[in-house]
């Protein structure tokens, strides 16, 4: 039970007079219904020549009836998700402050690159003479990777951070085995992010909890007494959720190995260091590097993401093929055959558009501008936390790393929740912070500025979050307004729970056109 | 230093209103001796010197536009049209988070739920997730899932199953130790998994076509299955191919798991690609991954949302369904926006010129002197025996600029029944003269 | 008849020798809307303390622990087919399962009414 106060069907009182348009488009803001709904038989955004005229060799499996897809004109189908992109908010058009997350530019250099004849077009399966320049951008992207983390080795082919958390995993489980040990507690944080514990559990460990100090950071005491000859490792996030630089991670380095287990190191909040420490001078074993995190691959709506995982001397031997190596004709990959390596994650050989991607980013900013990027983000944080604290309430003492974390004590008794709080952000023309993670305070909101902002641009964001928080506090008439929020934006609070009662996950023919039961909603 | 915001003077500020002196104070929690390393890197470049460095990596490599191109085996040359990239290329696709807040992400959200019902629609389910990270990582998501409905541990994976699939479920089942069945190499096209599936069997992994092309009805194995109480998983590592044959779900699968690359996403040498999964809707609730559903907002518009989250890492921790955080979002776009523009007409023309290709180069091949073609039914890849090994036939065709396919080598290396198959594929990317050209270079090869 | 609570917010009815098993009001509270209800097959045994339910809400995802051992003889269609029975009737029509007890005295650990309410204020 741990998103106490997230409402999940909108406040009843909340309700605002409908558009009064007759299309329900506002201007720019356009209505737009389903591809399905919009297709006709016999038009398509495609011309494509006759198919050769031969007997078909498809052994009596040739498709019987329809598949029901919708036949659309190019610009139609312009049009439509031109409107759809127009209902989303994103870092190109303003400050996406999402902790944990870090929201950062996106340069489009990146994206010119990936898409280079000879890059973005060449096939994995390539005899190797023939993708040498493939191989050095992945060669040389894990260079980058393990000089800046200070480690000595480095898998690419997990697909995003979870993967990525996976493979470490996989690799502490493979060099246990090897040793012959067989243990079966993971110990995590409470507030590690949610897919430590599933990912440990995919591998077959439970997962035991350790406590968090008054100050935000792993409880020494809690964690020697939690060790022992069945732990096989420990995953800590560093700077960890709550913003903080755990400052006895080498302490806990050193009391996790004297026990014979592995440091897990999730480096979901590396953005905060890159540049700046190396994660193999603080004793970890392994950890994972999300490339759409720091190294600025796009989101994208949710994904691909990317996640290298750097690995310690003691794990090296057991990466997941395959990998890149120097051989005497060059570089080459050792996709099989080799039997300590755990074994293969995924098809092919990493997510190289990806790979493209943070490569150009790194060397735009080079080592000096890397460190520039963890200064900067750092800094941002801080400003927010300095500029907020006398009237938001901050769950910790600062100095903070790349996020700022506060609770909702300050919204005490005023009717206004967290979520209420970051929906009015939405009519403010921001995205809100992460609410309701970590889980260790009540009603969190995690601030990541990150790098990318100028200090104006921090500044309204900062002027903008007081104005609420005066508003909240100040209470009476403007609570209606934080719970009627959004009310400016293409939809308003979603019904949650109606959507989970009874999932529709897909159109089906003959719902074309069906009414919404709006009575059901008020 | 072009992408970062801040002066000189503004981190002076900043700095005052904080209340330390420098940046490095921020940083006091850090381990002595740990701040501030000297770093083996070169400095920051512009645009310009970047931009020379990839070019010259790219002038590497071979690129399949160049030269005439027959690999397949998981991964498709397609046609991608122009439009698609420049719509995945809009900021408020390509630079949004997860669509976590519903009100301001509708864009993410709506085609999400268009991309499920598409998957839902070619692949002949149900329903459809919003993907995963690709088939092979699909194809193992699966088999846990087969474990959680049949509570069974049992996997039996075909022996015409690709085997990056093969291995990687095997890979995430050993982590418990889990029995898996990997039945033998399947080159005829023949084989009878009836006799492996037993009462502790959770599911049959198959493959279709298959990697070395064969086409099969998969009833009376989806049959065989229901009667032993597993379930049939069915991978689709060609998705095209579903504009032309009986999807897996009119053959009686219980779980499809596809690679959809094929439409809408770039080679980009093996990633990133987009997974597609699709099930019964009686297993919804165990299904992986993130799900869009319909709702209403609080007027009673419809509106989409993330929904039956409670399976999820982010609530669920060590019980969720899966450990996946993301989905594919940007190639699920991708593919939503190619699937779009194709649409009826033009998924099935287009399935039907792969497939005339393809023939006509069989044909072209089977009249060869010493060259077999396997399949007797297939799509638009097939395997060929030749008279020598596979391996060496490919490199001697690079030497003549051709791209000749992927010898079963690379797939199954160290198995010596397979040395001399090649694995051939033909998209509507090739032209008559290249498949002459193919025919030309190998018999001086051969 | 009297009903006893866990310290999993999970309440117990004994009738007879059938004793009847949900979450408490708190529970469901705490929950928000519930969305899907999990139940076991009938004739399952578990022992106290062990899973022998789920319950999921939008926001959360909880299992349902057996305040006591025994087999499971009734389950509740009506909360399946309607989860938000389980919201506004958790102690009555709400109910999950049915347990036939193999050990009665096990409701002796548990909490009454009045401790059940002191143990509320503390969290």
């Amino acid at each position: 039970m741990n998103r106490q106060g997230r409402p999940t069907t909108p406040h009843a009182a909340a309700n605002s007079a409908a558009t009064g348009t007759l299309t329900g488009n506002r201007g720019l803001q356009m209505e737009e219904a389903l591809l399905f709904e919009m297709g006709q038989d016999g038009r398509t955004g495609v011309d494509l020549p006759d198919a050769p005229k031969v007997k078909d060799r498809l052994g009596g499996l040739r498709r019987a009836g329809k598949i029901g897809l919708p036949g659309l004109s190019e610009p139609q189908v312009i049009r439509h998700f031109v409107r759809l992109s127009q209902k989303n908010y994103s870092i190109d058009a303003g400050l996406y402050p999402l902790g944990s997350c870090t929201m950062k530019h996106n340069p489009r250099l990146n994206e010119k690159m990936a898409r280079l004849p000879g890059l973005g077009d060449v096939h994995p399966l390539q005899p190797v003479s023939t993708v040498q320049g493939a191989l050095q951008v992945i060669d040389t992207l894990a260079g980058w990777l393990k000089t800046l983390t200070g480690m000595p080795a480095v898998a690419m082919s997990p697909a995003a951070g979870a993967h990525g958390e996976l493979c470490g995993l996989m690799a502490i489980r493979a060099a246990l085995k090897a040793r012959g040990d067989v243990r079966k507690r993971i110990l995590a944080p409470e507030s590690a992010h949610g897919t430590n514990p599933a990912t440990a559990a995919l591998c077959g460990y439970t997962v035991d909890p350790i406590p968090a100090t008054a100050d935000g950071r792993v409880d020494l005491e809690a964690l020697q007494a939690k060790l022992g000859p069945d732990v096989a490792a420990i995953m800590l996030t560093n700077p960890n959720t709550c913003g903080l630089f755990e400052r006895d991670i080498k302490k806990v380095a050193d009391m996790v190995h004297a026990a014979g287990a592995f440091f897990y190191c999730d480096g979901a909040n590396f953005n905060a260091i890159v540049g700046k420490v190396r994660p193999g001078d603080l004793g970890i074993d392994c950890m994972h590097i999300n490339l759409h995190k720091t190294f600025s691959t796009p989101h994208g709506g949710g994904g691909p993401g990317s996640g290298p995982v750097v690995l310690s001397d003691s794990l090296k031997d057991f990466v997941p093929v395959p990998y890149v190596v120097h051989g005497k004709d060059g570089l080459t990959l050792v996709e099989s055959g080799d039997t300590k390596s755990f074994g293969r994650m995924k098809s092919f050989h990493g997510q190289m558009g990806m790979f493209i991607r943070a490569l150009a980013y790194m060397m735009s900013h080079g080592a000096d501008g890397l460190k520039r990027v963890a200064e900067d983000s750092v800094l941002s944080a801080n400003y927010v936390l300095a500029s907020l604290k006398d009237i938001m309430s901050p769950s910790f003492e600062g100095p903070c790393m790349h996020e700022a974390l506060f609770d909702d004590r300050f919204l005490k008794d005023t009717g206004v929740t967290t979520l209420d709080f970051a929906k009015a952000m939405i009519d403010e023309g921001y995205h809100p912070m992460t609410v309701y993670f970590p889980l260790v305070v009540h009603g969190a909101m995690l601030i990541e500025p990150t790098e990318s902002e100028s200090k104006d641009s921090v500044d309204t964001f900062v002027n903008t979050l007081r104005g609420l928080a005066e508003k909240a506090i100040a209470g009476g008439e403007n609570v209606a307004m934080f719970q009627a929020a959004p009310q400016l934006t293409p939809r308003r609070r979603l019904d949650e729970t109606r959507a989970a009662r009874s999932p529709v996950l897909r159109w089906k023919p003959g719902s074309n056109g069906a009414p919404i039961d709006k009575a059901a909603a008020e | 230093m072009r992408y970062l915001g801040l002066t000189e003077a503004d981190r002076r500020d900043m700095l005052e209103t904080i209340g330390v002196s420098s940046i490095d104070a921020l940083f006091k929690d850090v381990p002595a001796g740990a701040l501030n390393p000297r770093l083996d890197l070169p400095p920051h470049q512009g645009e310009l010197e970047v931009e020379r460095a990839f070019a010259a990596m790219a002038k590497k490599n071979v690129s399949p536009m160049d030269v005439p191109f027959f690999l397949g085996a998981g991964a498709y040359r397609h046609h991608i049209p122009a439009a698609v990239d420049h719509l995945i290329q809009r900021s408020e696709f390509l630079t949004s988070y997860t669509p976590y807040q519903p009100e301001i992400s509708q864009g993410t959200l709506q085609y999400l739920f268009e991309f499920q019902t598409q998957v839902s629609m070619i692949t002949g389910m149900e329903v459809a997730n919003a993907s995963m990270y690709d088939g092979a990582t699909s194809a193992a998501e699966a088999v846990l899932m087969a474990q959680r409905i049949t509570k069974r541990s049992k996997a039996v994976l075909s022996g015409g199953l690709h085997p990056h699939y093969r291995d990687t479920v095997a890979t995430l089942m050993d982590q418990t130790d889990q029995p898996h069945v990997a039945a033998p190499v399947d080159l005829a096209g023949n084989e009878d998994l009836s006799t492996l599936i037993d009462d502790q069997t959770a599911c049959v992994v198959v493959q279709n076509p298959n990697v070395f092309g064969h086409l099969r009805d998969l009833t009376s194995l989806a049959k065989a299955c229901q009667a032993k109480g597993a379930l049939l998983v069915v991978a689709v590592t060609e998705i095209t191919s579903l504009g032309l044959i009986t999807p897996p779900g009119a053959m009686g699968a219980d779980i499809v798991v596809a690679e959809g690359q094929s439409i809408g996403v770039p080679l980009s040498f093996g990633g990133p690609y987009v997974g597609l999964f699709a099930t019964r809707e009686k297993y919804v609730r165990q299904m992986p991954g993130r799900l869009c559903g319909e709702t209403v907002d609080q007027e009673g518009r419809r509106g989409f949302v993330l929904t039956l989250s409670a399976r999820e890492q982010h609530i669920r921790r060590e019980k969720a369904t899966s450990n996946i955080c993301t989905n594919s979002g940007l190639c699920a776009l991708a593919f939503t926006i190619h699937m779009s523009l194709l649409g009826e007409a033009g998924l099935t023309r287009l399935a039907e010129i792969n497939h005339g290709k393809a023939v006509q180069l069989a044909e072209k091949l089977a009249e060869m002197k010493g060259v077999a073609v396997v399949p007797q039914a297939f799509y638009n890849e097939f395997a060929i025996t030749l008279p020598k090994p596979a391996a060496g036939v490919v490199e001697k065709l690079v030497e003549k600029k051709i791209l000749g396919g992927v010898p079963a080598s690379r797939l199954f290396p160290g198995d010596k029944s397979l040395e001399n198959v090649l694995l051939i594929a033909v998209t509507e990317t090739n032209t008559e003269g290249d498949m002459d050209k193919l025919v030309a270079a190998l018999k001086e090869v051969l | 008849m009297t009903t006893r609570y866990s310290k999993d917010h999970e309440w117990i009815r004994l009738e007879g020798d059938v004793a009847t098993v949900g979450i408490s009001d708190y529970a469901q509270s705490q929950l928000g809307d519930v969305v899907f209800v999990d139940l076991p097959a009938k004739g399952k045994t578990v022992d106290a303390g062990a899973e022998v339910a789920v319950v999921e809400s939008v926001k959360a995802a909880s299992e349902v622990y057996a305040p006591a051992g025994g087999e499971v003889v009734e389950t509740n269609q009506a909360i399946v087919d309607d989860p938000s029975l389980v919201n506004r009737a958790a102690q009555t029509d709400g109910w999950f399962v049915k347990l036939k007890l193999s050990n009665k005295a096990e409701l002796d650990a548990l909490m009454d009414q009045a401790a059940y309410d002191a143990y509320l204020k503390t969290l």
